[in-house]
């Protein structure tokens, strides 16, 4: 235990010090993009539920972000709660639905939303089509207090927010309720025999992931000042999956490495074009074939094993 | 001539023909994707990049090898289908003992693989595939292309060929029988394994066939077959994947109700067969054709 406590000082330390080593815009894409997979991952990692359009969450949270601080001139504060609020009414929406069916009818369900989405991104009036939502200017936070115009002021900002996000899918998961939903994960008909009602516990759990992927990508467009139809496509959807594989599925922390990892790569590998997709996919691959415990999962592994025969 | 509610008999019926076109990939593609589901239980995702390999097969064949469109309609099928049976020995069959969505994600990374490499080597425009059936006729409401209309019974003939081989032979009783119970069929002697790669053979094989029917009718790219994909799973749920005449059925009225939101509310042709399945979700969550297990 000591040594992960140790870990996390040194982790905090590391995130605390990480804009003046590194680009910070960068960094706050990356952190944007492990509080998505940490929301997908609570969904698939911990309720077993692989949903293949979560960039629906993420995509049209920007939006609302965007449009609310555009359009309605709300603080930003304001525009990341109807973000996340958004982002929370569509999970219910696509949840109620999409959980009537299990297992890969699921994913394709949820996938099929989310390509029902993304064209009415391309179509409705406030998205801006093809062009996305552009210039949206950041504001102060907190009435003025904190100006957003620096990269590593605001960088401590989506810091708090990530941190913020990570503990609640951690508390989320410590909690009876997250052990309602790892049994349902296990052994549905067991947890149903027991006399929990998991439909209703999937529902919150797919409602809690879709608010948190939605905190995400209003964060993103936040940052980025704006919001475009990437971040809602059927790519976005299948990175987040990646991610989360890459990093270890059903790990706390697997995700976050994960996203660290694949933005990394994306950011290394931007010049070869097409051939990110060629490697993206073989990653998929390989980590389906041999490594389906992710980093993360192979390390705690090789880590239990020596101790134990150490 | 008749109008109906404001709409031009020529766009109705011509919308109509397309509908009916697009039906008939649905048809296809579900019809593939419900067959390998059943003995593989993987959710092919490479299906779309399959159909595009097939249409790119014979293009290549065309322009490379002066190989004709009849030629390769029965060609590319087959070569993409055996380099289904390379995928299926080398990969698939890995992962069978895993839970559904290992499967659904390794395919998910090989069309990527696939797309990206297609992408790579000709690009995302596209290149056209001249009609092997030039013109049409006038058939006074409309104007029918030879090749489209050829298409649309070509497509239906596949689609019983397959229902027929599946329902009525020896070999698709095998197939049913290890659908439903694989260790008793192997009981009798018959190898699983191999039914096993020889139907995701067929099945990408029929994609393939699709996307070589496709070639006259769109650009041949490598993203052609990306969405498609997406609106044959929502067509998949529609109508679920217990009955092969149901697929049917389901692929080619969806294509008409599209062709029909074209017509008169063109804003939502995009996104009706998704509005469609959430309803059925709604109504019949097993899907229209579908039992509930």
């Amino acid at each position: 235990m000591n040594a992960q406590r140790l870990i996390g000082v040194v982790l905090i330390v590391l995130a605390l010090a990480a804009p003046w080593f590194a680009y910070p815009v960068f960094l706050m894409t990356a952190l944007c993009f492990a509080l998505f997979a940490c929301a997908f991952n609570l969904l698939l990692g911990y309720a077993g539920l692989l949903s293949f359009g979560h960039a629906m969450f993420f995509g049209i949270a920007g939006y609302f972000f965007g449009y609310a601080v555009k359009a309605w001139n709300m603080p930003p504060e304001l525009g990341l709660l109807a973000g996340v609020a958004g982002a929370a009414l569509l999970g219910l929406v696509t949840g109620v639905l999409a959980i009537r069916r299990q297992g890969i009818y699921f994913a394709m369900i949820t996938l099929a939303f989310a390509q029902m989405i993304y064209f009415f991104c391309v179509q409705a009036p406030f998205t801006g089509g093809e062009d996305g939502l552009q210039g949206i200017t950041r504001k102060p936070l907190l009435g003025g207090l904190i100006p957003t115009r620096d990269d590593r002021v605001l960088y401590y900002v989506v810091l708090a927010i990530f941190l913020l996000g990570y503990s609640a899918v951690y508390r989320i998961i410590h909690s009876p309720f997250g052990q309602v939903l790892k049994a349902i994960r296990d052994n549905e008909q067991r947890a149903v025999s027991l006399g929990y009602e998991a439909d209703r516990y999937k529902l919150l759990a797919f409602v809690l992931s879709a608010a948190l992927a939605g905190l995400a990508g209003a964060t993103k467009a936040m940052v980025m000042q704006f919001a475009t139809l990437t971040d809602v496509s059927a790519a976005m959807s299948g990175e987040v999956v990646l991610m989360v594989l890459v990093g270890g599925l059903g790990t706390i922390v697997g995700p976050v490495v994960g996203a660290f990892i694949i933005i990394t790569m994306q950011n290394y590998l931007a010049s070869f074009g097409e051939f990110v997709l060629v490697i993206q996919g073989l990653i998929f691959v390989v980590i389906v074939l041999a490594f389906r415990k992710g980093v993360v999962g192979e390390l705690g592994e090789w880590w239990r094993s020596r101790r134990s025969t150490g | 001539m008749f109008e109906l509610l404001g709409i031009p008999p020529q766009a109705l019926f011509g919308q109509l023909l397309l509908g009916l076109i697009n039906g008939a990939f649905y048809a296809m593609l579900s019809l593939g994707l419900a067959v390998i589901f059943g003995m593989l239980n993987v959710i092919n995702f490479t299906h779309g990049a399959q159909y595009m390999m097939g249409a790119f097969a014979a293009w290549l064949l065309l322009t490379q090898l002066d190989i004709p469109f009849w030629i390769a309609l029965v060609l590319s099928p087959v070569i993409v289908g055996l380099f289904g049976v390379v995928l299926e020995k080398l990969m698939l069959k890995r992962i069978y003992h895993l839970d559904h969505l290992y499967g659904f994600l390794l395919t998910f990374g090989l069309a990527l693989v696939i797309e990206g490499l297609f992408l790579w080597k000709w690009g995302s425009s596209g290149v056209p595939y001249p009609s092997p059936i030039p013109g049409g006729v006038n058939l006074g409401f409309m104007f029918l292309p030879y090749y489209r209309g050829f298409v649309v019974v070509a497509a239906l003939l596949i689609c019983l060929a397959t229902w027929y081989g599946i329902e009525r032979t020896r070999f698709g009783a095998y197939l049913r029988a290890a659908t439903e119970n694989p260790v008793l069929v192997r009981a009798f002697g018959i190898n699983v394994p191999r039914l096993i790669t020889l139907t995701y053979g067929l099945g990408v094989g029929l994609a393939a066939l699709a996307g070589v029917l496709a070639a006259p009718i769109q650009q041949v790219s490598a993203l052609m077959g990306t969405s498609l994909v997406l609106v044959v799973f929502a067509v998949v749920v529609i109508g679920g994947m217990g009955s092969i005449m149901g697929s049917i059925i389901t692929g080619f009225g969806l294509g008409l109700v599209e062709g029909l939101t074209k017509v008169f509310y063109p804003p939502a042709s995009n996104t009706v067969i998704f509005v469609i399945m959430a309803i059925v979700l709604l109504v019949k969550p097993a899907g229209l054709f579908g039992q509930t297990k």
